[in-house]
């Protein structure tokens, strides 16, 4: 890993469904070892950019690398935590399964996990406290657990780059901590963490930088240059209530 | 029905339909997990303009020129699905019920054509509509039985993939297999197992063959493996007691009775499953409703205060009729634990007042876990059943939240008592 080449490079990259764009002329390198929010309104192609960096959809303009090169090279260094609500959890599995399919990258085609990659899954597990649940049917857990499993899914594939999108939505206080826990882990493996979020009042405490997101980049860099007023109002506009003495965001209407 | 087993045709017949279920088990599982459950309809309904167009090249009816006509068809049918759904606003739902009745018509007039035309052999290619197993011979099962050995075979070579595919097809893209071609292949190898199914049971029954057994495995187990195993094995065994059923009732034609035996199956799993159940499932509502309704009791009479009440002060406190309680009381009478007085009072045996009160005290507990939910524990919430599951460090934690809790409830009743009264 050169520290000269950024760990995610976005140049100019459009996004659109239905040929409607949702994503106009992204431009944004990112530092290394550190954890990024992408934070923005409802709507404002949050979820839509880690899709397009992945290759999920389409750009319909400009390029995305890794480590200056295509993701379709650099498969291996990325790691993926999806939303929650992306699948079906009444599919017929255990949890050990689902974060084994972590190692299927590696794994390749043909070839089925041993004992050695059970052993790394259950190491994964261990890291956001569900090793216990291992063998548990994935419908029977709640779904602050769904969502540490599909961390756990992605922290097994051993990736340099991670992107996760919404991993604290809906989730109880264990698994909060259980994410923020595994976030600081990566940044001292010198790991860079983009994580799609939410929760204001949070971002401070969580993120190093962050990305202000509202169809194109507001503003990006250093959570505590950033992260102002000011650039919150031009993200989210008049929908944001603001303290005027404490100057901390108190909702979102 | 000995005589089934004497004569070598019934047997071809019998291993042709056996080998049918367990490749259209196998298959079809996957296809349940895909949500492609009504795939099947389309990709069977949609073989027969593919029959009848490979009959009207070749003019011979070899099976395989018409497995390949029947493939080609289905393929071009799962195309345009996924063309319709991916290119314009048509639902899912409604691009099955157009590409399956399309492809469908268009079979139907091929095949009167076929009929209305001197092509002299044409006689038999109508039982692809509803199926005839008594004409399947040698030949026939041999290649079902090849047929449906590869599709078994590709399925377990790529069953890490497919299940990705079925799980979370996304994520598997992010890990870079092309799951569009996986899908593709999936497609692929439904299309083959609908196909080679067709002569034994018809255009119209097939995609029950498909998606019943897969539906009937998944309520006994919890594990992929298990279940693609299990619905390989209820799909061979209608196969084998449909056969030999109208073995037995020579008026009664094959297809349909294997079609009517795994849905027997299906209906007796989906009552008799032990966990996934309707008996099952009721039987643990039951159970629920009934502890609920004692904890609701137990924790009335412990906030009474007292091992002796009255009917109507318990009905009272626990805000239930006095006919529900009472049936209750009727009950714990029956087992000793609640004894009648002779002045219409009831009284707890001293082995229940502890249940109750460890029910109440447990109530509590979970209050405070709920309230303080990042309490350092290994424990999980959702494990706890009774006041012995609760570790003793945690119970310490909580008994502490507990005091603290309570105390700062009465210190604010005794403030707004103070205020009420002018202080």
């Amino acid at each position: 890993m050169t520290n000269k080449t950024p760990p995610l490079s976005i140049e100019n990259v459009s996004v659109a469904y239905h040929r409607k764009p949702v994503l106009r002329n992204i431009t944004y390198q990112s530092p290394e070892g550190e954890c990024i929010g992408i934070i923005g309104p409802n709507g404002a192609g949050k979820s839509t950019l880690i899709k397009a960096t992945l290759g999920l959809l389409p750009l319909a303009g400009g390029e995305v690398s890794i480590y200056g090169k295509p993701y379709s090279q650099q498969r291996k260094l990325v790691g993926y935590v999806p939303q929650r609500e992306s699948v079906d959890w009444d599919f017929p599995t255990n949890a050990l399964d689902v974060v084994l399919m972590g190692l299927y990258g590696q794994l390749g085609w043909f070839r089925r996990p041993k004992s050695e990659h059970k052993d790394r899954a259950l190491e994964a597990l261990r890291k956001v406290g569900m090793e216990s649940f291992a063998k548990r049917q994935i419908s029977q857990l709640s779904g602050g657990q769904q969502q540490r499993v599909f961390l756990a899914r992605a922290l097994a594939q051993e990736a340099q780059i991670y992107f996760m999108d919404e991993p604290f939505v809906g989730v109880d206080a264990a698994t909060e901590k259980a994410i923020v826990q595994v976030l600081h882990e990566l940044k001292e493996q010198n790991k860079t963490v983009f994580v799609v979020h939410h929760d204001l009042q949070t971002v401070s405490e969580y993120f190093d930088s962050v990305m202000l997101l509202n169809l194109r980049l507001i503003a990006s860099g250093p959570t505590r240059e950033v992260f102002t007023t000011e650039n919150l109002q031009k993200t989210y506009g008049g929908r944001l209530a603001i303290l005027p003495h404490t100057n901390e965001m108190l909702s979102i209407r | 029905m000995l005589e089934l087993f004497r004569d070598a045709n019934a047997l071809w017949v019998l291993a042709g339909t056996t080998l049918l279920g367990i490749s259209s088990g196998v298959l079809g599982s996957f296809a349940f997990l895909r949500k492609r459950g009504l795939m099947g309809d389309v990709l069977a309904h949609s073989a027969l303009p593919g029959i009848c167009l490979a009959f009207l090249f070749t003019g011979s009816k070899n099976p395989l020129w018409l497995l390949i006509g029947a493939t080609f068809t289905g393929l071009l049918a799962s195309l345009f699905l996924s063309w319709i759904t991916r290119f314009s606003k048509i639902k899912e739902d409604t691009a099955l019920g157009l590409v399956l009745s399309t492809f469908f018509g268009v079979g139907i007039v091929l095949l009167t054509q076929i009929q209305h035309s001197d092509f002299g052999n044409q006689a038999g290619l109508d039982k692809f509509l509803f199926g005839q197993s008594a004409s399947l011979v040698g030949t026939d099962v041999a290649i079902m039985g090849s047929i449906s050995f590869v599709l078994i075979l590709l399925a377990s070579i790529f069953f890490k993939e497919l299940k990705l595919l079925c799980f979370d097809a996304n994520y598997g893209k992010s890990l870079g297999f092309p799951m569009v071609g996986l899908d593709f292949f999936l497609m692929l190898l439904l299309v083959v197992a609908v196909v080679i199914g067709l002569q034994a049971a018809g255009v119209v029954l097939m995609a029950s063959l498909l998606i019943t057994p897969a539906s009937t495995a998944r309520y006994w187990t919890e594990r992929l493996d298990h279940m693609i195993i299990i619905s390989a094995c209820i799909g061979a065994l209608s196969g084998l007691v449909g056969t030999i059923l109208s073995s037995v009732a020579t008026k009664l034609s094959t297809g349909p009775l294997i079609v009517l035996a795994v849905t027997l199956l299906f209906f007796i799993s989906m009552l008799c499953a032990p966990k996934r159940g309707l008996i099952a499932k009721s039987l643990r509502l039951i159970q629920t409703r009934a502890k609920v309704r004692q904890e609701q009791i137990y924790v009335a009479w412990n906030q009474l205060g007292s091992k002796t009440i009255t009917l109507s002060a318990l009905s009272q406190q626990s805000h239930l009729s006095t006919t529900q309680v009472h049936r209750w009381i009727k009950q714990k009478k029956r087992t000793g634990q609640v004894v009648e007085n002779s002045q219409g009072t009831f009284t707890l045996s001293d082995a229940s007042w502890k249940e109750a009160s460890d029910t109440a005290l447990l109530g509590l507990y979970m209050e405070m876990w709920h309230m303080y939910e990042d309490i350092e524990t290994d424990c999980s919430i959702q494990d706890i059943e009774q006041l012995s599951d609760l570790p003793e460090s945690l119970r310490v934690q909580l008994q502490s939240y507990l005091q603290k809790h309570i105390s700062e409830e009465d210190r604010a009743k005794a403030y707004h008592s103070t205020r009420r009264a002018g202080m």
